[in-house]
């Protein structure tokens, strides 16, 4: 019998049932059908502060005021639709919880910057997109199709596993003050996809990958800040594949 | 009004929406309509992993997997649909991993293979390793890898943009494809899209439940766009409640998760599986599970103060086995719930999770309007769909392998009929439907709320059509559902403006939900026994005398405008396996 599992159902019933609070959410508003200017608004609710931000949304959304615009789907971080700027830091509103903001302080919540506004907590995502696809972000291989699957190693595989987890939710790209500066600039996105092929060993198309981001606009414009890693939802070392895609270029070897 | 004008039209962008345009664009000019950006399909969500008898790892083979699908959908499988997808299954994997999908590995460097629930060695001696995986990410590696050859290839993609209405025109007394109408969510513009062929992979419908997997946009508008022209419903009763949900949120913890050794326990501590299904234990279908942890809640051995959930454990795994195997969703445990699963249980509860019925088709994807006759040009694959590969209970992995192998057919087939077929006329006015329900909700200055009528609807559905369901709790759903609908009529949004507006498109998806729900409640009020994921408990036994056929649900008008469900019956195709009691 485990243990654990008897612990637990103890320490569970003793827990007392969830308790609400009173948090404010300071939300920048745009809607240009209404007003070309941007501005904060209050809402303030009482809600549980286990529950996430994107539940705090949907209370003002449903209950208060209809017109709060954002994207979601999942609700538990997978989608890669709600990233935003919470309290100045760029995260999925999904996977954020309330209790984890100081929710005695007003919490703040905008759109993610670099990215034209369209709608309240809505930016126009074709750029990033682009951006990906620019990248040629798909295998590339040459001669005979194999009839089986192509064989890989174990260590192989995992030489590239960290930058197969991006949702592409651009929270790490628009984290980025270079990015913010220049619209022009890849970003961290497309090159974490761009090194989830350069570095799968049966991919053939690396150097010209390497190429495009050799380009003015392409991965030297990286300053380490270490905003992108930081933002990254899904734990990707962002910084490190940009710096991976930097030694390649150099060495010519990856 | 703007009109567009494709070959083949594909409305959804999750996995079949994609597997489907792989294959179509090639031959036909093919444009793909979705509401979300389609990297944010619920395919992405998917963990656990993709069925195919590869044997990589232990013996295996195609027929094992057929039985064992035909056998865990409680035989109101399809028999020669089920053939077809557990051989199909496997070029399926294969063709993933040549596009690039990043599987895990085994020693030798092919496709590694892990145990699922209800997969099992020669027709149920043992579980078997049958599930292709990426970690506990394999429904994000299908979808990033269907996306990135969809942009290889060039394949065209109207984002954000939610079809509302399917476009039928009566030639020689012969209802034909014309297109769709769609709703342009950043301008607000309805456009009309004219297509020889249209492919409906417009997923599931889980949202009427309030615990529940599915994502929020999961609200079924392919097939209620599908039931008010009235094309038939299959099987709507039947839908999955999958054992571990999250308790109270019912974010999905994989099955995978007992594949690797997880244990399900009471608040004694106890393997109650054990009792339940004494080989496969805790991995036995996931209908048995589901209904093994409610009869442990109900007699009083559910954990909590409120003993209403049980304990996933996995704190006898090594935590090197947990990080490699199940990094996202020991995550989610320790971002939703603050616990570790390296030393402790995880609180779940079974939560709505797929729907097993859906749009009518045969094994090409043809959209069937009665028990026989295909709509010409009219094309369905993926959860939207019934093939019916999943009879009364799916098996875990094997709809990611339904969305790439039915998906791939449907591309095939419509890019096909798009190759020898003329463009159907447009109906007369043909945005009049969606135009009079968008300005009616614009214009309108009702007292309801959608978010009321929601949670009354999320409320019902999980008290009365859950795992448990009587006469007594579906006539009350039933009631309740009609109650609801009438209060729909009074409804307003507040958001009256033309740019993004996510108000009025929640509305209309509740307006989905609740056409789905009412179908799902009569089609279940009517089948009087229980077979797989519907369970009666005034009827406890499967009635394969009255019962062994497919529900077929129409929506009827009668002249007076009042609207009622008919339901007609179809046989289930059986080729070898003679149906036999369940036992896992
Ligand atoms: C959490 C979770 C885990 C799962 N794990 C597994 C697993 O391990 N193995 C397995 O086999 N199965 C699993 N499943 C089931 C499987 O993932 C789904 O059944 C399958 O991915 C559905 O794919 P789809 O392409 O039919 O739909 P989806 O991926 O849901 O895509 C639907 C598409 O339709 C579009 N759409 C919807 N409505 C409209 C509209 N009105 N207009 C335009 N576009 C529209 C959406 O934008 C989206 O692109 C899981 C399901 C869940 C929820
Ligand atoms: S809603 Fe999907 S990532 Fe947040």
């Amino acid at each position: 019998m485990s243990s654990a599992v008897m612990d637990k159902a103890e320490a569970e019933a003793k827990q007392p049932a969830s308790h609400l609070i009173t948090a404010t959410f300071r939300i920048r508003r745009f809607n240009p059908e209404v007003s070309e200017e941007a501005s904060w608004e209050d809402f303030q609710l009482e809600i549980d502060p286990k529950e996430r931000v994107l539940d705090a949304l949907h209370q003002i959304k449903w209950e208060i005021d209809g017109t709060l615009t954002f994207r979601r789907s999942c609700a538990h971080g997978i989608c890669g639709s709600d990233a935003m700027r919470i309290n100045g830091r760029n995260r999925l509103a999904c996977k954020t919880l309330i209790k984890d903001l100081n929710p005695d302080q007003p919490i703040t919540v905008e759109a993610i910057k670099g990215l034209t506004l369209l709608k309240d907590l809505v930016v126009d995502m074709e750029p990033f997109f682009q951006a990906y696809r620019d990248v040629m972000p798909f295998l590339v291989t040459s001669g005979n199709e194999p009839t089986r699957e192509r064989l890989q190693s174990a260590e192989d595989r995992e030489r590239f596993d960290d930058t197969t987890k991006c949702i592409l939710c651009a929270a790490c790209t628009s984290s980025c003050p270079v990015f913010w500066n220049d619209g022009q600039y890849f970003g961290p996105a497309a090159i974490v996809n761009a090194h989830r092929f350069i570095f799968d060993s049966r991919d053939e198309a690396g150097e010209q990958r390497l190429e495009i981001l050799n380009d003015k606009d392409g991965v030297w414009r990286c300053r380490t800040v270490f905003n992108c890693t930081e933002a990254c939802p899904r734990g990707i070392e962002v910084t490190k594949a940009i710096q991976e895609v930097k030694r390649a270029l150099i060495t010519r070897r990856f | 009004m703007k009109i567009h004008k494709y070959d083949t039209i594909i409305v959804g962008a999750g996995g079949a929406g994609m597997r489907a345009a792989i294959e179509s664009s090639k031959n036909s000019r093919t444009a793909v309509l979705t509401k979300l950006y389609p990297t944010r399909s619920h395919t992405g969500a998917a963990q656990g992993g993709m069925a195919a008898a590869l044997a990589n790892v232990e013996e295996d083979n195609w027929e094992w997997h057929t039985f064992d699908t035909i056998k865990g959908g409680d035989y109101l499988v399809d028999q020669d649909a089920a053939e077809i997808l557990a051989k199909e299954a496997i070029d399926s994997v294969l063709d993933l991993e040549k596009m690039g999908l990043p599987f895990n590995r085994t020693p030798d460097g092919t496709i590694d293979q892990r145990r699922f629930g209800g997969h099992s060695r020669n027709h149920g001696e043992a579980p078997v390793r049958r599930s292709c995986y990426a970690a506990d990410r394999t429904g994000h590696m299908i979808l990033q890898t269907l996306y990135q050859n969809c942009v290889k290839q060039g394949v065209e993609f109207y984002n954000e943009f939610y079809v509302l209405d399917l476009l039928l025109t009566e030639k020689d007394g012969v209802r034909r494809t014309a297109g769709v109408v769609a709703y342009d969510l950043a301008s607000g513009e309805i456009q009309v899209f004219r297509a020889k062929s249209v492919v409906f992979a417009s997923g599931g419908n889980g949202k009427f439940f309030k615990v529940s997997s599915n994502a929020h946009t999961l609200t079924g508008d392919g097939q209620a766009a599908a039931l008010r022209r009235g094309l038939p419903l299959e099987d709507m009763e039947f839908f999955q409640f999958h054992p571990t949900g999250i308790w109270k949120m019912g974010i999905l913890l994989t099955e995978g998760a007992r594949g690797e050794g997880g244990i399900l326990r009471n608040r004694d501590g106890e393997r109650f599986m054990e009792t339940y299904a004494p080989v496969m234990k805790d991995l036995a279908s996931r209908d048995v599970v589901s209904r093994a942890i409610y009869t442990e809640i109900r007699e009083g051995r559910g954990c909590g103060a409120d003993k209403d959930h049980v304990f996933l454990d996995l704190t006898h795994l090594p935590p090197e086995q947990l990080d490699a195997k199940l990094p996202d969703i020991t995550e989610f445990a320790r971002t939703y719930l603050g616990i570790e699963p390296y030393t402790d249980p995880i609180p779940i509860q079974p939560t709505a999770h797929y729907a097993m019925g859906g749009i009518p088709t045969n094994v090409e994807g043809e959209v069937l309007s009665d028990n026989t006759t295909p709509v010409p040009g009219l094309y369905a694959a993926g959860e939207v769909a019934c093939v019916s590969v999943h009879g009364a209970n799916r098996l875990g992995t094997n709809s990611l392998l339904d969305i790439n192998v039915f998906g791939r057919r449907a591309g095939i087939a419509a890019a096909e009929y798009a190759g020898g077929a003329e463009f159907v006329e447009l109906p007369e006015d043909p945005t009049r439907f969606v135009e009079d329900e968008v300005e009616n909700l614009r214009d309108a200055t009702g007292t309801e709320r959608v978010v009321d009528i929601r949670r009354a609807l999320q409320q019902t559905m999980d008290k009365n059509v859950m795992v448990f369901r009587s006469e007594q709790t579906l006539k009350e759903a039933v009631e309740q559902i009609g109650d609801l609908r009438k209060r729909y009529k009074n409804i307003s949004v507040q958001d009256k403006g033309k740019r993004f507006n996510t108000d009025l498109l929640e509305a209309l998806e509740l307006g989905n939900l609740l056409d789905l729900a009412e179908v799902t409640a009569v089609s279940a009020l009517a089948r009087k026994e229980s077979r797989g994921g519907h369970y009666r408990e005034d009827f406890p036994d499967r009635d394969d005398v009255n019962f062994m056929r497919h529900t077929m649900a129409f929506r009827e008008v009668g002249d007076d405008g009042t609207e009622s469900i008919r339901l007609d019956y179809k046989p289930v195709v059986q080729t070898r396996y003679q149906p036999m009691e369940r036992k896992y």
